[in-house]
């Protein structure tokens, strides 16, 4: 897309105004954007265009360099590859799994952060912590049974299995 | 009970009330939630996004002070008014179809329902009043997940549509009415410094080369790695500086232009008095010097709440509300001219 005001650079600069309650969309390349806050004589809502910076960002870890990656498609809401490197959006939570390679570099740019720090739900967050309880039993078990200790082992093998059981008993055995 | 809040001729926003009324017109805090079990907005179809506004509809059927309304039920120009009225977003009128609002009698609390995000939960209050407001968000999402699981993952904090919303998904923000800063070409230098701290500022009204009225809206960029309180606190150190800098501006425009200061808002009073076309461009202009008249005491008639209501009565659609019907740009340029001099008849 070329800029409006100049029409020869890439417009690489998203205004977004409300004008009398409508949403009005400016696409500017950076000079002109620059000189249309110098005239106005402050900043309207400098919001650069995510989704070009997003899949510029994508192609830097060359993911979409392989052609079939574009064809990878969500298995519950429908979203492509290639649409979700175009709107720099997610369509579900599936898709931070699926589309999610790569995020952490373009959360230090938006946000200077990759790991949330704030509020955790108690529904979801009672999951997060059972299943961090879990792995970390599982993972207990795996070192017992290389060192040959065996009553812990099995200790560990009740305790996993009483776990599963109230998984299956609170959250209906659904992947956590 | 709807029809109610888009007739009523006011706003949380144009109260007049709370903490620094006079610069500061309202504060919002906003969270963003999606259901797991849902794809969001962007990926839903017709179906899966009546499955949402069901169970919300479910969730809220006890609820004896919010209700959900489907936009659909809603016409055309009275869904451009509630824009008008900072219940909704711009974004919140297209496809009415699949959008909802759940909202309380005062107006206070909003939540959009399949905006980009299965929920958008808002409270409102006048004046700058941020922690009242998130705690009271806080109590509305911890109702909604007693019923609902919520979309979260350990590292990126709630699962939003856009990146930009992760972690938090909150976003706050405070309305400003800022001519000092204007008048004394300080706005410029202080927004792109803010911009560079991770402060959005935007003009509320605008077209192509100034925000009209100097209603200027503040809100945080960043909702990832920093928790509710942080956020919280940050926008409200900078509204208060932005506050207390402003009102320096005043001081010095009402010791050193005292009397075109007076003058500028005697004028307006006139010509809102008087005047039988009206643009909303020129209203909201006239509007702000008015407001800064009042403030700095060389008018002593009006009160702020009448002042901060014909901001939203120049608005088009809410105009159009009140007229009952579409009006062509003429039409509305009259009828505007009309209600603010009835409005104003009263002092
Ligand atoms: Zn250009
Ligand atoms: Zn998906």
């Amino acid at each position: 897309m070329f800029c409006e005001e100049c029409e020869k650079r890439p417009a690489n600069v998203h205004i977004t105004k409300i004008v009398n309650g409508h949403k009005v969309e400016k696409h500017l390349c950076e000079q002109c954007a620059k000189k249309q806050q110098d005239v106005v004589g402050f900043t309207l809502f400098p919001d650069f265009s995510f989704a070009n910076f997003f899949s510029s960002m994508l192609d830097m870890d060359h993911i979409s360099s392989r052609n079939n990656i574009n064809q990878v498609k969500c298995d519950k809401c429908s979203m492509t590859y290639s649409q979700f490197a175009k709107l720099g959006r997610f369509g579900c939570d599936r898709c931070y799994d699926l589309f999610g390679n790569g995020l952490e570099q373009i959360l230090k740019r938006i946000h200077g952060n990759v790991q949330h720090t704030g509020k955790i739900p108690k529904r979801a967050g009672k999951a997060i912590r059972f299943k961090n309880e879990l792995e970390r039993y599982k993972m207990e078990l795996q070192k017992a049974v290389l060192n040959e200790e065996y009553e812990k082992a099995a200790e560990l093998r009740d305790k996993i299995k009483e776990l599963e059981k109230r998984k299956n008993n609170e959250w209906g055995g659904q992947n956590l | 009970m709807i029809r109610k809040l888009i007739e009523e001729p006011h706003s949380i926003w144009t109260e007049g009330e709370g903490q620094y009324s006079e610069i500061v017109l309202s504060s919002r805090v906003r969270l963003a939630r999606n259901l797991a079990q849902f794809p969001f907005p962007l990926m839903q179809t017709e179906a899966s996004a009546n499955a949402v506004l069901e169970r919300l509809d479910k969730v809220f059927a006890n609820s004896k002070e919010l209700k959900l309304y489907r936009m659909s039920e809603i016409p055309e120009l009275e869904r451009q008014a509630l824009v008008e009225k900072h219940l909704i977003s711009p974004e919140h009128v297209q496809k009415p179809e699949n959008k909802g609002i759940i909202v309380n009698r005062e107006g206070s609390i909003s939540i959009m329902v399949n905006e980009e995000d299965h929920l958008r939960i808002q409270c409102f209050a006048s004046g700058l009043e941020l922690e009242t407001l998130l705690a009271q968000a806080d109590k509305i999402d911890d109702e909604i997940e007693k019923e609902v699981n919520y979309a979260y993952d350990e590292q990126y904090g709630y699962l939003t549509c856009c990146p930009t919303n992760l972690g938090t998904g909150m976003r706050v923000s405070v309305m400003m009415h800022l001519p000092g800063l204007v008048l004394t070409n300080q706005a410029g230098v202080i927004f792109s410094q803010l911009s560079k701290l991770g402060i959005a500022v935007r003009g509320l009204f605008g077209e192509g080369t100034d925000a009209h009225g100097n209603l200027f809206q503040i809100s945080n960029q960043i909702t990832l790695g920093q928790d509710e309180k942080e956020i919280i606190e940050n926008i409200s150190s900078v509204a208060k500086k932005l506050v207390s800098q402003e009102q320096a501006a005043r001081n010095y425009l009402l010791n050193n232009a005292g009397p075109q200061v007076e003058d500028k808002a005697r004028r307006a009073y006139g010509i809102l008095t008087n005047a039988k076309l009206i643009s909303s461009q020129e209203a909201l202009g006239l509007i702000s010097d008015l407001r800064l008249g009042k403030a700095l005491g060389v008018i002593n008639e009006l009160d702020l709440k009448t002042i901060n209501e014909l901001y939203l009565l120049c608005q088009p659609g809410y105009l159009q509300v009140l007229a009952k019907g579409h009006l062509d740009p003429q039409a509305r340029d009259i009828k505007r001219a009309e209600i603010i001099k009835e409005k104003l008849a009263k002092f």
